[in-house]
């Protein structure tokens, strides 16, 4: 016999588990509370890492940046695995159907041939700097203190991923295997390429999780993302003619939007939290992105030639106005 | 020989799947329990996109398996067409 | 003029090669060993990374749209349970230790597999095993998350759950699963994947979740077999992971075999002590069961271990060590746990109760040669203590093993009524062992298990001081609610009130 088991009125015991009453009062939780806060342990913690014996298996002094409860740097999102799935799974398919439009109208080979050339130049390359996001975005989950900080990592590395194939379908697109086997050549060995690649190296061999955060997900992709699909893609190659391209790029042109007020909330919340911590995120700032402009101007003059300075310059004065809004002043 | 075995959640998404693994696999044996069907298979099993299509009657990607899987044992080959679980004894 | 270009038709295989493995450049600003640092430290030689298969080639698009499919049917399901009453539909809320067990600890192990998993997805110099230990790390926090998220309805009317993400840290029991993850996390990264990538996923996984899941479908738990198949479905590739990463580390160099070797023994031995749990849970906490621990075990562990073994010999690769031992404390293991797990019930933050004479019928059934000869005996006595209103409670304090850090509860392999106890001396220290298992594994590395957390000797010290009162505040333990037995407590209270108003028209 099956119950009616709807028409039974019980009353609960309690609302919500100890932890989430301690931090938001007496009242359910959401589901984002309930998978993000307090789950990484917290004390008492067995051994000592065999690869990292001065620390402890989560250690908040692996940063410099010092927060009393690495809890409040909360992602505005609020995403947990499943809220996060679901909004890339709705992108993919815009991507999906873009890629498929573009294809099926034979959009691609309208292209017409400069504007695909420097299409290919400037994207291509940039799977090799995506995938070197990934990795310092996991760096960042894998070692970062506190799970509202390094859970959006993981999401944001997987992201990056995501990129690099994205970027990487566009390159079999527009120029098929040998696109790819350009890029990568570009990458290596191009003078244009080799302050980024220097760039993304110096990211990877460092290990403060919080310094890598800034390196990566605010300064390089804070001007790379505008510069390169806002004002070479969006702009310039469709003002030639070349829009397909921006179908093409569409998801990281949304990505960024999105993901931006993310890393501005955790900047905002780590500088007001001290002096010490709003010092050392201005010194980090100041040196990573004016490393990152420099870097992207020959990538930039791929597209824009001579008004790549300009278009940098700009682009930079941009990002100083957006990290003034954090709190901090460049 | 050793024995391989698939495990999908019993479904009407994974009855085709099913289906099509009985055909291609004379030798599994197919066990039925609450929520999850379990097939054992002697040393190798394959499961085809073509036999999953004729059970389906619409296109299948074999990566759509992924969302019923339960478990499974043995090596994994996967290519467009098919998927096979085996052991090298 | 035409531009149509003949695209190359790629197959699965060389496109995922494109989408992965091409990503990857030799650096050249820094060198690979300050990039990738522990890479060498364990001694396991890679010649070539690109050797690498990858299992299964889900690129994100494919793994975010079939994930989000999955999601979807997941939180439609425990949507419904909770709006229902679904909780009701259970065969009875005794079964509800289980859950409690799997929540305060085995749901922390999954966040501590996410980290874990970030670390190693970081520190391989190889695209391939990058994007797959990555895709493994963002599946563990999803695991974490449904479970909380599946669990939580149950906390809102059920006693013992209420308190898991303190109890993870500070009760005596989960750090017998805390301890596991964190030994495998504090390991090197080719440790770890043999730990948790190979011996857990892999040997073991089948017997956590396939038989938890079945009882949980038996007893009308659909929350959990849905958080628990739907787990399943990327356990799937975890596995297929485990397996390429042994056979790829073994290709790579002969040298490479005495260490996996090792790590083989030592992992599946801390495996094997921490799933023991499950034997209890499936022999005694379902009040409708699936299959015995037994039965299960010849499935999953003789038939599907027995294969995979197999296989490996052409490597070099051995059973684990400790193979033989582990099938001698098959028919034991359920019963000296539960029968441990009742003495301490004042001390846990889930119920544990005597077997009803039903219960016991089916014990003797399933286990011939143990059950009537050497633990009918003793719950028999128990339940005379408990009708003559003295239960039995053990306040004496469990011994612990250092290494698994299980009390101290089975017996000899070859001699079921004698106690294993083993110890060892380390630098004018007596250590205390379960099994020889745990003592080769403290004699490997005991710089390491020194280091251990204890969690009994706690009890004497800051804030607690020997007061049992304020050791149950400090593990959040509500004294009378959510520990002891099963037999008068809230929870049954509850359950069966609640039952009564959905059946009857009182």
């Amino acid at each position: 016999m099956q119950i009616d088991l709807r028409t039974v009125a019980i009353q609960p015991q309690r609302q919500a588990f100890d932890h989430l009453v301690r931090r938001f009062g007496d009242k359910a939780a959401s589901r984002y509370q309930e998978g993000s806060y307090d789950i990484q342990a917290a004390e008492n913690l067995h051994y000592r890492p065999t690869w990292d014996p001065d620390h402890q298996l989560y250690d908040a002094s692996l940063t410099r940046i010092v927060m009393a409860d690495w809890y409040a740097l909360k992602d505005p999102r609020q995403f947990y695995y499943s809220t996060y799935t679901l909004t890339r799974a709705r992108q993919q398919e815009t991507a999906e159907a873009n890629f498929s439009f573009v294809e099926s109208r034979g959009l691609a080979d309208m292209l017409p041939d400069a504007q695909r050339a420097v299409a290919l130049n400037v994207l291509v390359p940039l799977r090799h700097a995506a995938w070197g996001a990934n990795q310092n975005n996991t760096t960042v989950c894998g070692y970062g203190y506190g799970v509202v900080f390094t859970q959006p990592c993981m999401y944001h590395a997987m992201d990056n991923l995501g990129v690099a194939q994205y970027l990487s379908r566009l390159g079999l697109l527009l120029g098929d295997t040998e696109a790819l086997d350009a890029g990568k050549k570009a990458w290596m060995d191009d003078a244009t390429w080799q302050p980024l690649r220097r760039y993304v190296e110096d990211c990877l061999a460092c290990r403060d999780p919080f310094e890598l955060f800034v390196a990566q997900n605010l300064a390089l992709d804070g001007l790379l993302y505008p510069l390169v699909y806002e004002r070479i893609v969006d702009q310039h190659l469709s003002a030639q003619g070349a829009s397909a391209v921006a179908m093409l790029t569409q998801f990281m042109s949304d990505w960024f939007d999105e993901t931006r007020k993310w890393v501005d909330a955790v900047i905002k919340v780590a500088a007001a939290e001290s002096e010490a911590n709003r010092a050392v995120l201005t010194e980090w700032i100041r040196q990573w992105s004016a490393r990152a402009a420099s870097a992207m101007v020959p990538v930039v003059e791929l597209a824009l030639g001579s008004g790549a300075d300009e278009a940098v310059g700009e682009q930079l004065e941009a990002f100083k106005a957006r990290v003034l809004k954090t709190g901090i002043t460049l | 020989m050793s024995t391989v075995f698939i495990a999908l959640q019993a479904n009407e998404e994974t009855r085709p799947i099913i289906e099509a693994i009985e055909i291609d696999n004379p030798q599994a044996v197919v066990h039925r329990q609450p929520a999850m069907v379990k097939i054992d298979a002697q040393g190798r099993l394959v499961i085809r996109r073509a036999t999953i299509e004729e059970q389906l009657g619409r296109d299948f990607d074999l990566q759509e398996i992924h969302i019923n899987l339960i478990s499974l044992t043995g090596h994994v080959v996967e290519d467009d067409e098919t998927l096979t679980l085996s052991w090298n004894d | 003029m035409d531009m149509k270009v003949t695209k190359k038709k790629l197959g699965l295989k060389d496109k995922y090669k494109l989408m992965t493995r091409d990503l990857g450049w030799e650096p050249s600003y820094h060198s690979k060993d300050e990039l990738y640092p522990y890479m060498n430290y364990e001694g396991i030689k890679i010649h070539d990374w690109d050797k690498w298969e990858d299992p299964f080639r889900l690129t994100m698009d494919a793994y975010w749209k079939y994930q989000a499919e999955k999601e979807r049917k997941f939180y439609a399901i425990i949507d419904a349970h909770a709006q229902n009453n679904g909780h009701l539909n259970l065969t009875d809320a005794r079964y509800l230790s289980a859950l409690k067990i799997f929540l305060q600890a085995i749901s922390p192990g999954e966040y501590a597999a996410h980290r874990g998993f970030a670390r190693v997805g970081r520190e391989f110099p190889g695209v391939g095993p990058q994007v797959a230990c990555q895709m493994q790390a963002i599946d563990e926090i999803r695991h974490a998350q449904t479970q909380i998220h599946a669990m939580s309805n149950y906390n809102r009317y059920y006693n013992g759950f209420h308190a898991f993400a303190d109890q993870r840290d500070r009760i005596w029991y989960t750090s017998v699963a805390r301890s596991f993850f964190d030994d495998a996390m504090s390991a090197g990264p080719f440790e770890f994947m043999i730990a948790i990538g190979f011996s857990f996923e892999y040997v073991l996984t089948n017997l956590l979740f396939v038989p938890f899941m079945s009882g949980a479908a038996y007893n009308g738990d659909m929350a959990t077999v849905t958080f628990g198949f739907s787990a399943q479905s990327d356990e799937a590739r975890h596995m297929t992971l485990g397996l390429e990463v042994i056979k790829f580390i073994l290709e790579q160099d002969p040298d490479n075999l005495p260490i996996v070797q090792n790590w083989i023994d030592k992992w599946f031995w801390r495996g094997f002590r921490v799933l023991g749990l499950v034997s209890t849970m499936m022999d005694y906490m379902l009040p409708k069961r699936v299959m015995s621990w037994r039965e299960a075990w010849d499935i999953y562990g003789v038939e599907n271990g027995g294969a995979l073994f197999k296989d490996l010999a052409r490597y070099g690769i051995k059973p684990p060590k400790g193979w033989d031992d582990a099938e001698k404390a098959i028919d034991h293991m359920s019963h000296q746990f539960m029968l441990g797990l009742y003495q301490w019930s004042f001390g846990t933050a889930f119920h544990a109760w005597i077997p009803s004479d039903d219960d016991m019928r089916w014990l003797s059934a399933k286990y011939p040669d143990t059950f009537d000869q050497y633990y009918r005996p003793r719950w028999e006595h128990i339940k005379k203590l408990a009708a003559a209103g003295t239960p039995f409670k053990n306040y004496g304090l469990a011994k612990l093993c250092q290494t698994c850090q299980l009390p101290t509860v089975f017996t000899e392999p070859d001699d079921p009524t004698l106690t294993c106890h083993r110890e060892t001396v380390y630098k004018g220290e007596k250590y205390h062992f379960c099994s020889d298992g745990c003592q080769h594994i403290f004699e490997n590395e005991p710089e390491k298990y020194i280091q251990a957390w204890l969690p009994m000797p706690q009890l004497f010290q800051d804030p607690v001081n020997g007061d049992l009162g304020e050791w149950m505040k400090w593990v959040s333990l509500l004294d009378g609610k959510d520990n002891g037995d099963y037999a008068g407590s809230e929870d049954q209270k509850n359950f069966e009130a609640w039952r009564g108003l959905a059946t009857t028209n009182q």
